[in-house]
């Protein structure tokens, strides 16, 4: 069942639809066999850079779509449908593109954004070290001023997309002043002194590398700072607001994808000389896991219309961040109860499904981080 | 270079395909409709020689109004502008009807150099209106292209059979229709999405065209479908247990079915 979506313009249908297309002939036939082989598809971000869909959500000035979230991130939950490490890949080359698009000036983004919006490059965005994950402001990466250049030093971790990435979005640290201390750059990807380490072997999500990202002296032109020296954590988390959504919407993709397979394998199953979708007790976990699906989606476009808007979402963001990737995980668990021990086995795309969507409640902040912005936002107001 | 080149919506090989009850035609309304692929390949083919030319490709497509999906896909590929013949009195039509339709609309385009067609439609697959159309324009017909090169006002197609490659060779204005290994249609771009809704829509009748309604459609077919019975469902076939013989049992059955 293809979800049932309302979508404001005629470009945003004749969008969805192209996104289907590709979706289904281009992405989801190599999705189990990449995910497998763990082999990170480069092309399959070409080809989208091709369509445009890198660019979505930024102005045509540059290149982009200028395309409003509650378009760009249905687009981007069909995608992830399909294949959730490439959802999650375009998710984060959008959030790369975020700092410089927002906070570079006039002169930055003439000279960076177009090609980092084209198709043909890809981003990667750098916050998270060993001893720096929900406590971002630990990071230790330093970035010491040397002329016209930085000079940065220090490790990276967790990645995703390092060593296959044209350009990081990175903070590093130039002062000692806490969470103030932290600066902006875009480093390129072949920035001598920038390596990347081996893989992380992860439980799924195994055609996206993340891996180290170690800096050795790495010089960076200081015309690559985005934004003010110290501004580098504000922009770091504002960047997170837009990219939770992107997560929540890839999310939603991955619980959709594990209902219609459930939905599917439910009415051809028989036991005890029926269906079994015509026992009550396996409906009734169809219906809330639809349930969940839908009440997921609401929740993301609802805090995606109120960005579209101009309006504060940064609790609705994490609102959305938890709810869909609760219910994704919710979701693929009981995709795998409703096929059984097929669901159980690598024949059946949902054990990769559950896999996948473990990893959505832990990145771009776990989902206890999620509780701790939704409650500062209470008290604040 | 103008190029011509015909679109056609049909019924998504994907979704189930049926024909009405009342008078066996497509039943257009019950499946998923699509750009054919093999009119992909025409406009890819298409786009391709005005790249490596210039000039400007024009899609055509005869249909009923939510053909227009057709065309529509066309542009966001990146043809420039098209013409669409839709009008009830058409619907029944048979190849001789369909290929006068499109020879008098290609007649209402300026300067035709080449007229591109896929060289048999999914839905129908009479495979016989390109040959038409070029007998009722008067242009050589270079069919079933695999490969297609022009050169000045020389255009050169290859086409692959069972005995070898034909070299096919005629002088612009031609007609050519292309065989579904010609290319990789590419995707439209979200860019081309928004371009081809500025691009002109020529929309015709059959009365514009100056043929008569009453002798186009069902009642002017020179072939009728006079039974149509669903295909059987699909049986849950043989099973070869592998006994060590099991690629004879196999070969035994293909020989039984004919198929070696
Ligand atoms: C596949 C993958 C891809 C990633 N991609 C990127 C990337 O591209 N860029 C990037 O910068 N990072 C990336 N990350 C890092 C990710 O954002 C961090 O893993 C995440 O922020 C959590 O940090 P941590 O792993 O250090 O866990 P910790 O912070 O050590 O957390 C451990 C546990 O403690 C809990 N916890 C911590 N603090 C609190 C608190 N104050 N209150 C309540 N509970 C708390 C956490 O919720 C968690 O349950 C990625 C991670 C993974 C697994």
């Amino acid at each position: 069942m293809v979800a049932e979506r309302t979508l404001p313009t005629s470009e945003a249908e004749d969008l969805i639809a192209l996104v289907r297309e590709i979706a289904r002939d281009e992405l989801a036939p190599k999705a189990a066999e990449h995910e497998e082989r763990e082999v990170f598809p480069r092309d399959a971000f070409r080809l989208l850079g091709r369509t445009g869909l890198l660019g979505l959500p930024y102005p045509e000035r540059f290149g982009g779509g200028e395309q409003p979230y509650e378009v760009y991130l249905q687009a981007l939950e069909e995608v992830a449908s399909a294949w959730m490490s490439v959802g999650v890949g375009v998710s984060v080359h959008v959030m790369s593109c975020y700092a410089l698009a927002n906070h570079g000036t006039d002169e930055q983004r003439d000279r960076w954004l177009p090609d980092m919006l084209a198709g043909d490059l890809l981003g990667a965005y750098a916050l998270s070290e060993v001893q720096a994950g929900s406590d971002a402001a630990a990071l230790a990466t330093r970035a010491v001023r040397d002329g016209a250049d930085y000079v940065l030093t220090g490790t990276k971790a967790w990645i995703s997309h390092a060593g296959h990435a044209d350009f990081y979005t990175l903070m590093a640290r130039t002062s000692d002043a806490g969470a103030r201390g932290i600066s902006c750059f875009l480093v390129p990807g072949d920035t001598p002194g920038l390596t990347a380490g081996a893989p992380e072997r992860k439980m799924g999500l195994t055609g996206s590398t993340t891996a180290q990202l170690h800096l050795t002296d790495a010089r960076v032109s200081a015309q690559r700072r985005i934004g003010a020296e110290g501004q580098g954590l504000a922009l770091a988390l504002s960047s997170l607001d837009s990219g939770r959504l992107g997560i929540a919407a890839c999310a939603v993709g991955l619980a959709q994808a594990a209902l219609d397979e459930a939905v599917a394998y439910a009415k051809q199953r028989t036991q005890f000389g029926r269906p079994i979708i015509d026992f009550q007790g396996l409906e009734f976990l169809l219906a809330d896991m639809a349930a969940a699906v839908d009440s997921a989606r609401a929740t993301y476009l609802d805090a995606a219309r109120r960005r579209d808007r101009g309006l504060p979402f940064r609790r609705q963001a994490a609102t959305a961040k938890l709810i869909a990737t609760d219910a994704a995980m919710k979701v693929t668990t009981d995709a795998v109860q409703v096929l059984g021990g097929a669901g159980y086995t690598r024949d059946f795309p949902v054990e990769r499904y559950l896999r996948e969507a473990k990893v959505t409640q832990i990145f771009e902040g776990t989902n206890q981080i999620q509780r701790l912005v939704i409650a500062r936002e209470l008290r604040r107001a | 270079m103008n190029i011509v080149v015909l679109v056609k919506l049909v019924p998504d090989t994907y979704s189930e395909r049926k024909l009405s009850d009342t008078d066996h035609t497509l039943d257009r309304d019950s499946a998923d409709a699509v750009l054919d692929e093999i009119n992909e390949r025409a406009v890819e083919e298409a786009l391709q020689l005005k790249e490596a030319h210039g000039g400007e490709v024009t899609a055509l497509c005869v249909g009923p109004d939510r053909a227009v999906d057709a065309v529509r896909k066309a542009l966001q590929m990146g043809a420039d502008k098209a013409v669409h013949v839709s009008d009830a009195a058409l619907h029944g039509s048979d190849v001789i009807t369909t290929a006068k339709v499109l020879a008098k609309a290609v007649g209402t385009i300026d300067g035709v150099d080449l007229v591109i067609a896929g060289n048999e439609a999914s839905d129908g697959r009479a495979g016989a209106v390109p040959a038409i159309l070029a007998e009722l324009l008067g242009l050589p017909q270079l069919t079933h292209a695999n490969k297609v090169t022009v050169e000045g006002d020389t255009i050169t197609v290859e086409r692959a059979t069972d005995d070898g490659v034909l070299h096919l060779q005629a002088t612009l204005p031609a007609l050519v229709s292309v065989s579904e290994k010609i290319n990789e249609p590419r995707y439209p771009s979200f860019k081309g999405i928004m371009a081809a809704k500025k691009k002109p829509i020529t929309t015709l009748t059959v009365a514009d065209l100056g043929l008569d309604p009453a002798g186009v459609g069902l009642s002017g077919a020179w072939t009728a479908v006079l039974e149509a019975a669903p295909k059987p469902p699909r049986t849950a076939g043989e099973r070869v247990e592998d006994n060590g013989d099991g690629g004879t049992k196999i070969a035994e059955y293909l020989v039984g079915q004919k198929l070696i």
